[in-house]
């Protein structure tokens, strides 16, 4: 009997697939093509002769690249294999990877960004054939302003922590032209701010201050006051912090810090707990960032290409990176004679795609829409975060009680020391449910730690769902450890170990590094080569 | 990988019975003629499952009866009985067993007890030899505890999949509890032994961080070579974290103790109170101390030549604080701790203070005198 359809059950029966697909290169075949390019008419090799004669000797390959021969539909099959064998952000409930805002990107504006109109532009082309992305990226400036409270927005950087160097490198341009740069030589954040603020102002020669949360587990301001002098340059502070607390006294962080003359810097890679609710400059910041692939609803790709926003007050406007899109006469051009700037901090004008799709989901959404998508995540977080704390064994350490905004830094500490289950092992089990559950919490503060941000993208069914599971882990734990650690039963791999990946003797980022440092091909290494690897 | 095991069957047994620890024998007879029942073995026990959950036919190398065997049997393991020792067993049989355990192989040696048997246990093994401890005892300021018994299980089984885990130094502290029972609390610091710890497993994969807790002492000691200036005459306190400054000045510093140090010359090693007060007399002087076992101390724990009278010598800065920022997280919110025995002088240290991490990082941390903690006694037997 096929009908009706059986109910399912309340846990997913999920099975990931398990091709075994070898590595692309493994599947090399000599001869094999995807496609044969047709040989050009003798006619036209006629009149344009050997084009490949005039590349010098110093160009020339003394051997073929050792690209792998394959037909084109076993490259097809190959990738839709292994896109079968991960976990995407568009196939499961993303709310494992906190801080990372794993919200829903709109796939209308993929159709959008896809349009010849923008795909065949080039960067080098006439400003006045290109107005019309000029435009885009102008009004898609003066929106994130309006959001932040800013004077002026530039989108040229390619991530975040690109956008938080922008941030530092202005910084430090503003003290150098007043005269202070040799004077402040500090900045201060703390723990729980995004760790890239500290390692872009170590990068930038400055030494680092770092503030622990006070009794409460707030950032302690007493610590603040101990820590700024006339050698601090600025603070750079995330807010809420990864653990989704918001500091109630952010306003009074940022006079104390511009009472010693320094600046203070805001990370709003994340602002979805805040959008249409609070902006940086009311409180006074004179720097901030957005990152355009997790508040504004731009895909993360794998690992890029991300998107940074970066704004400023009227006195740090000057110093923007640039070129920047000015509106002359109703026209829109590129300015880039602007002396006090940071000059280029990435390619052109910012990675444009990710521009269009920001600007096509601010507009979409509106004022009134931005305010509701901060509400509902914010919402979801709380509710999720009543369902976790229903868990026996997970906890949210800090601020114990409080609301937080838009994730949580959960521990499992109590299950650990109960069961000797370790989050890394939950997370390994969660993905048998189907479930992606990072274990990435720089710096690793929180005993145990997992971090859940349930962006405004989830219904309450998804959020129970994602909550039944790791309730179902926590109790397998205890009544069953053996399954929770010999997990992952229905994954594509078992265990990866990190020991490899984090020894430069054995790491592998290309094949042919693997190749020469596993099975000792190619060992005459050339510079090229291993600068290659170290990229 | 082969596992060692000593338990102290009578860790622990002071406590209940408000003895304020349980070395020697006359403390145990009146903890059990008060009713106290020892723990130790079934804490050892609960490791120990853990360990069988992941390695069921590991062997523990143990010492016979109550001392490890009985453990080991309840966890479901085989004990390989290596030594022997008289019932009631004493401090010395618990140096003994782990002397044994460790000639017949073992790689890491579990223990349960508290602050005297990890003593026991680091006076009879070799240098360099990795412990953890099964947190069982009274007193517990020293930092080679795991967090709990399930925890420590967890570290033992990984040390044992084969996993390259990485060790760190920690400070095995002890105090004279006669003296604590008199009132006053001066442990010492007795040794310094690798413990497994679990740091870097679920790491980030955003950030550069020190790949080990190795390297990140390395870096702070250099950021407290750095911070030092020509002419001033620094106190070196006990540490591990000091001790790896000492190397990186090229001094033979002692590991347990004070030495003065000026200009890149040691002036004098593991100097007593006496001579550290004599030592910085009209000099510009300045104590570098690290965090000393697990409670968080600066002063007073470990490092009693660093005396009130010595510390209010040093000026206006008396110290230059230097520890990893793992250290710090391993407080889990707590203070840092003072406590040189004058209130007054405790309250001049406590606020905020630097702590050097590296050569351009620090982080601003809480100080409290202990007299104003809340509870630093009860704190102590929460190990960590």
């Amino acid at each position: 009997m096929s009908l009706p359809i059986a109910p399912k059950p309340a846990l997913r029966r999920f099975h990931q697939a398990r091709w075994d697909e070898p590595i692309v290169f493994e599947l090399h075949t000599p001869g094999e093509r995807g496609v044969l390019p047709s040989r050009a008419e003798s006619g036209v090799r006629q009149a344009v002769g050997d084009v490949v004669a005039a590349l010098p000797a110093s160009l020339r390959r003394a051997q073929p690249p050792a690209l792998p021969e394959i037909g084109q539909m076993r490259v097809l099959k190959h990738y839709l294999r292994l896109s079968q064998e991960n976990l995407g952000a568009d196939l499961n409930v993303d709310v494992g990877q906190g801080t990372c805002t794993m919200k829903y990107a709109p796939k209308v504006n993929e159709t959008i960004v896809r349009t010849p109109d923008l795909s065949e532009l080039h960067p080098l082309q006439d400003q006045g054939t290109a107005q019309g992305v000029l435009e885009i990226i102008w009004r898609t400036e003066r929106m994130l302003a309006e959001i932040s409270g800013m004077s002026r927005v530039s989108l040229q950087t390619g991530g975040g922590s690109e956008a938080i160097w922008a941030n530092i490198s202005m910084i430090r341009a503003y003290h150098a032209s007043r005269g202070e740069g040799e004077q402040r030589d500090e900045v201060i954040t703390t723990i729980f701010s995004h760790p890239s603020n500290a390692a872009a102002a170590k990068m930038a020669g400055y030494k680092v201050i770092t503030i622990f949360p006070d009794a409460d587990g707030y950032p302690d301001v007493d610590a603040l006051r101990a820590a700024l002098s006339p050698r601090t340059a600025a603070i750079m502070v995330t807010n809420p912090e990864d653990t989704g607390i918001y500091n109630p006294r952010i306003r009074e962080w940022v006079e104390l810090a511009h009472a010693v003359g320094a600046l203070a810097s805001y990370d709003q890679a994340n602002a979805n707990g805040i959008l249409g609710i609070t902006r940086a400059r009311d409180a006074g910041f004179d720097v901030c960032h957005f990152n355009l692939h997790k508040t504004f609803g731009t895909p993360h790709g794998c690992g890029g290409p991300g998107s940074g926003a970066n704004a400023v007050s009227e006195a740090l406007a000057p110093f923007l990176p640039g070129p920047v899109v000015e509106k002359v006469d109703g026209r829109y051009v590129l300015d880039a004679d602007r002396p006090q700037s940071i000059g280029v901090v990435a390619p052109f004008y910012g990675v444009v795609p990710n521009i269009v799709r920001t600007y096509a989901w601010i507009r979409a959404l509106g004022a009134p829409g931005l305010r509701a998508v901060a509400e509902t995540a914010v919402l979801n977080n709380n509710y999720l975060m009543k369902r976790i704390l229903e868990i026996p064994g997970a906890s949210a350490p800090y601020a114990t009680g409080r609301r937080r905004i838009e994730q949580v830094r959960y521990s499992w500490q109590e299950l650990f020391e109960e069961t000797g289950i370790s989050s890394e092992e939950i997370g390994i089990r969660a993905a048998d449910f189907g479930m992606h559950y990072w274990t990435s919490h720089h710096p690793y503060v929180v005993p145990q730690p997992f971090t859940l941000e349930p962006t405004e993208s989830y219904s309450k069914a998804e959020l129970d769902e994602y909550a039944d599971v790791l309730a179902e882990v926590a109790r397998e734990a205890r009544e069953q450890p053996e399954v929770v650690r010999s997990a992952p039963h229905n994954q594509t791999v078992h265990h990866t170990h990190h020991d490899d990946l984090d020894d430069p003797e054995r790491w592998a980022v290309t094949w042919r590094a693997y190749r020469r440092k596993y099975f000792g091909e190619g060992a005459t290494v050339s510079a090229a080569a291993s600068d290659e690897e170290a990229a | 990988m082969t596992l060692g095991l000593v338990v102290n069957p009578f860790a622990g047994v002071g406590g209940p019975a408000g003895l304020a620890g349980s070395d020697g024998a006359d403390v145990q007879r009146e903890a059990l003629r008060r009713g106290s029942r020892p723990k130790a073995g079934e804490r050892a026990a609960a490791a120990l499952r853990v360990v069988a959950a992941a390695h069921p036919d590991a062997e523990v190398l143990t010492a016979a009866g109550a001392m490890g065997e009985e453990a080991a049997l309840a966890a479901g393991l085989v004990p390989r009985v290596v030594h022997r020792a008289p019932t009631p067993s004493t401090a010395d049989d618990t140096a003994r067993a782990a002397a044994a355990v460790r000639a017949a192989g073992a790689s890491l040696v579990l223990f349960a007890g508290g602050d005297g048997t990890a003593r026991d246990v680091a006076r009879g093994l070799p240098a360099g030899t990795p412990v953890l401890g099964i947190p069982a005892g009274v007193k517990m300021y020293s930092a080679c505890f795991a967090v709990g018994a399930a925890a420590a299980g967890a570290l033992a089984a990984d040390r044992l999949a084969g996993a390259a885990s990485p060790t760190a130094e920690a400070e095995v502290l002890d105090l004279d509890e006669s003296l604590l029972r008199a009132g006053r609390p001066e442990p010492r610091l007795f040794a310094l032994v690798p413990v497994p710890i679990a740091a870097g497993r679920t790491q980030a994969r955003k950030a550069a961080t020190p790949a080990s807790e190795r390297e990140a002492v390395q870096r702070a000691a250099a950021g407290a070579a750095s911070r030092m200036r020509p002419g001033v005459r620094y106190l070196l306190g006990p540490g591990g974290t000091t001790r790896e400054l000492g190397r990186q000045l090229g001094l033979d510093t002692s590991p347990l103790g004070v030495d003065v140090v000026q200009d890149g010359r040691l002036l004098a090693r593991d100097v007593t109170e006496r001579q550290a007060f004599d030592a910085i007399a009209g000099h510009p002087a300045q104590a570098v101390v690290t965090i000393i076992g697990g409670q968080g101390f600066l002063l007073g724990r470990g490092n009693q030549q660093l005396s009130a009278r010595v510390v209010a010598g040093l000026g206006a800065h008396p110290l230059l604080v230097v520890a990893t920022e793992q250290k710090l997280i391993d407080l889990a919110g707590r203070p840092l701790l003072v406590d040189t025995g004058d209130p007054a002088l405790d309250a001049r240290l406590a606020g905020h203070i630097p702590v050097v991490t590296g050569p351009a990082t620090a982080s601003i941390y809480p100080v409290t005198a202990v007299a104003t903690a809340a509870t630093p006694i009860e704190g102590a037997s929460e190990c960590v």
